[in-house]
């Protein structure tokens, strides 16, 4: 069979886009193909005019990636203007995570944005010190961030203000350990292989097969500076 | 009998009349209105050890009779905590953690996570590992879809397809062991190009997978895209819009059934993809029947993807040609000190990386696949970070399933396609 009459199966009769890198895209006008490898990013200097106090600093990573840091106390603001404006219109969160880079440094959270109409992609960070980890949520700006948030949350203690359903999700509900993609929590966890092991012996099942699972639950927050604090609670 | 008498024949067993109307009961009169019954949801556990959830899935359902009235996913059955052990090996040691995450694409994982640190590292590998990886990339995409397809073919009720699916995809398990040695775990990428030179006659081995699959994939399209049980079941079911699919994070083939024409291949292309003669098939219901048909058309696509990228394979080197990141070859790290000593320094420091982040992303099976790696300057990262596309995906299913039935449910799950290794990593 050549290769030109494998594309189509008998029962293949559906729309088929070839829009390659060149190719028309109707709300994509000439210029907005530069914009992602003009030296000045236009997004970077529409947003700084647009938030001049907000605006932190901007770079360029790996030789043609624009990261914008802002004021984490802006962010809901900022992301929203991005997604909205005809002129950016990042309209798909394509990802929501968190940096540590150890040694009491501030965290960073990192949104990764793309445009379709515009394929065009930026970077937004903001930096939370650790003792304010709290940043506003943008699951009103994309559904999407849902899980995202509530990883970033599972993973690294950062609370998601707004978030509509503030739970952990991939540790369980009841872990006590604190959050494992900090640079302070151990490879193999804060408790000892006994205790992890106790604690899983000693799991009632029931807990996981509720009723109240359907209702919101208060997320278990453990002091990462008193790991010792959850050891005689919960599970047993 | 004259309506509004309380004459009613008491038999053992209540008898259903035309059109479901109650005849007679023992506790009811005909005629007398239906007795309000007090009425609960109930809540159903699906999972986490059922085959119609596609790996260790939980999902707590809420159902009002037959109809959904809410799912709540519950995951990290499977979580291996894959990006805090990546934190504690050297860039390439993290290469055999990618595949475990995506068992039913390992080498477009591989692929993905080398491309990333590469970016990062400002590598550019040769001509010919850019051929060899999008062989490797397409290959799994239809390694992956075909697995898709036959599950899906038995979660609407068809079995004969995933017998079908799984003779091909045997096929490419042998190309993978071919490849690498390993069937699944394949780890075949380093940083600057591939754990080995593709084995004599690979290529053509791939070439006649290439040309065998149409033909597989005509019997299955003729026993399903107009199959009236199929259709009836998919068709109108889990469907999403354009705009809250975008909205959602959707991507991959569940995006562009909803009619959005969002394809890294084509909208950010890496490794020469817009030189290369394809075409991205979107629906435009965004319902599960219409996945189906992106899905089977994306396969043929690759084939025709498989077909230039192996006319197209140049010869020459597979790994770059440079020191800092090539191991020497085993000949001269055997006679010569100086390249033992340079291949015993590559393998127990590592490739030291420049401090800065980078973000990539590929056009994996399942959806877009971003890499996002973090360094300072080590040999090892601080943090490397999987944008996982089922993970996202599936976050949507609360959305799409909605007021189904429950056996819609198990549809819309399978059409979505995710992989629990990945949703959990």
């Amino acid at each position: 069979m050549t290769p030109d009459s494998s594309s189509g199966g008998p029962f293949s009769g559906f729309d088929l886009v070839a829009a390659g890198p060149e190719g028309p895209r109707e709300d994509a006008g000439a210029g907005s193909r530069e914009r992602s490898v003009a030296p000045g990013n236009p997004t970077v200097t529409a947003l700084r005019a647009r938030f001049p106090d907000a605006f932190v600093r901007n770079e360029i990573c790996a030789g043609d990636e624009d990261v914008v840091y802002v004021d984490p106390e802006r962010v809901g603001a900022i992301l929203g203007w991005l997604r909205e404006d005809p002129d950016q219109h990042y309209d798909h969160l394509a990802d929501v995570t968190a940096v540590d880079h150890g040694g009491g440094r501030p965290l960073e959270v990192v949104y990764q944005l793309w445009s379709i109409p515009h394929r065009s992609a930026l970077r937004v960070k903001c930096e939370l010190p650790l003792d304010a980890l709290e940043v506003e949520s943008v699951t009103g700006i994309w559904a999407g961030a849902d899980w995202l948030e509530r990883e970033v949350y599972d993973l690294f203690g950062i609370t998601f203000r707004g978030h509509p359903d503030p739970r952990r999700i991939l540790m369980p509900e009841n872990y006590a350990e604190g959050h494992p993609l900090r640079k302070d929590f151990p490879l193999r966890g804060r408790f000892s292989r006994a205790e992890q092991t106790r604690r899983a012996l000693t799991q009632n099942p029931e807990d996981h097969y509720a009723p109240g699972e359907i209702a919101e639950r208060a997320p278990q927050v453990v002091d990462p500076a008193d790991p010792g604090a959850g050891e005689g609670e919960g599970v047993g | 009998m004259a309506s509004g008498t309380t004459e009613f024949v008491v038999r053992r067993n209540p008898e259903m009349g035309p059109g479901g109307t109650l005849v007679a009961s023992p506790t009811a009169p005909f005629d007398a209105p239906e007795p309000e019954l007090g009425s609960e949801t109930m809540l159903v556990n699906v999972g986490p050890q059922h085959p119609a959830t596609h790996g260790v899935l939980r999902l707590v359902v809420e159902l009002d009779g037959e109809t959904v009235v809410s799912v709540v996913p519950r995951l990290g059955y499977l979580h291996s905590s894959f990006e805090k052990l990546g934190e504690y090996r050297t860039w390439n040691q993290i290469v055999p953690l990618t595949d475990r995450m995506d068992y039913l694409a390992p080498l477009i994982y591989n692929c993905a996570y080398v491309m990333a640190v590469e970016k990062l590292m400002g590598i550019e590998v040769t001509e010919r590992c850019k051929v060899a990886r999008v062989i490797c990339m397409e290959m799994d995409r239809i390694f992956s879809h075909l697995l898709w397809l036959g599950t899906w073919s038995i979660d609407v009720g068809a079995f004969t397809p995933f017998l079908y699916a799984f003779q091909q995809r045997e096929k490419v398990y042998k190309l993978h062991e071919a490849l690498t040695g390993a069937r699944i775990t394949t780890s075949a990428t380093r940083i600057g190009g591939m754990m080995a030179d593709l084995p004599e006659g690979w290529a053509k081995g791939v070439g006649e997978f290439a040309d065998n699959l149409p033909a597989t994939l005509d019997e299955i399209d003729a026993l399903l895209t107009c199959n009236a049980i199929h259709i009836g079941r998919t068709q109108g079911i889990g469907a999403i819009s354009a705009e809250e699919a975008v909205n959602h994070g959707l991507t991959g083939a569940n995006l562009r059934a909803s009619g959005v024409p969002y394809d890294v291949r084509k909208d950010r292309p890496y490794y020469d993809y817009e030189s290369y003669d394809f075409e991205v098939p979107i629906g435009c219901h965004g319902d599960c029947y219409d996945r189906y048909l992106v899905r089977m058309e994306e396969m043929r696509q690759s084939v025709r993807i498989l077909h230039q990228a192996l006319e197209r394979l140049p010869g020459g080197p597979m790994d770059v040609e440079d020191p800092r990141i090539s191991l020497p070859s085993k000949t001269d790290c055997m006679s010569d000190m100086e390249s033992m000593i340079h291949h015993f320094k590559l393998i127990t420091d590592g490739i030291p990386a420049p401090a800065g982040d980078c973000w990539f992303s590929v056009e994996g099976s399942k959806g877009e696949l971003g890499m996002y790696v973090v360094g300072d300057g080590g040999p090892k990262p601080v943090r490397w970070r999987i944008r996982p596309p089922s993970f996202v995906n599936l976050s949507a299913i609360p959305r799409l399933s909605e007021g189904h039935l429950m056996a819609d449910l198990i549809v819309i799950n399978a059409s979505l396609d995710i992989v629990l290794g990945e949703i959990d990593r």
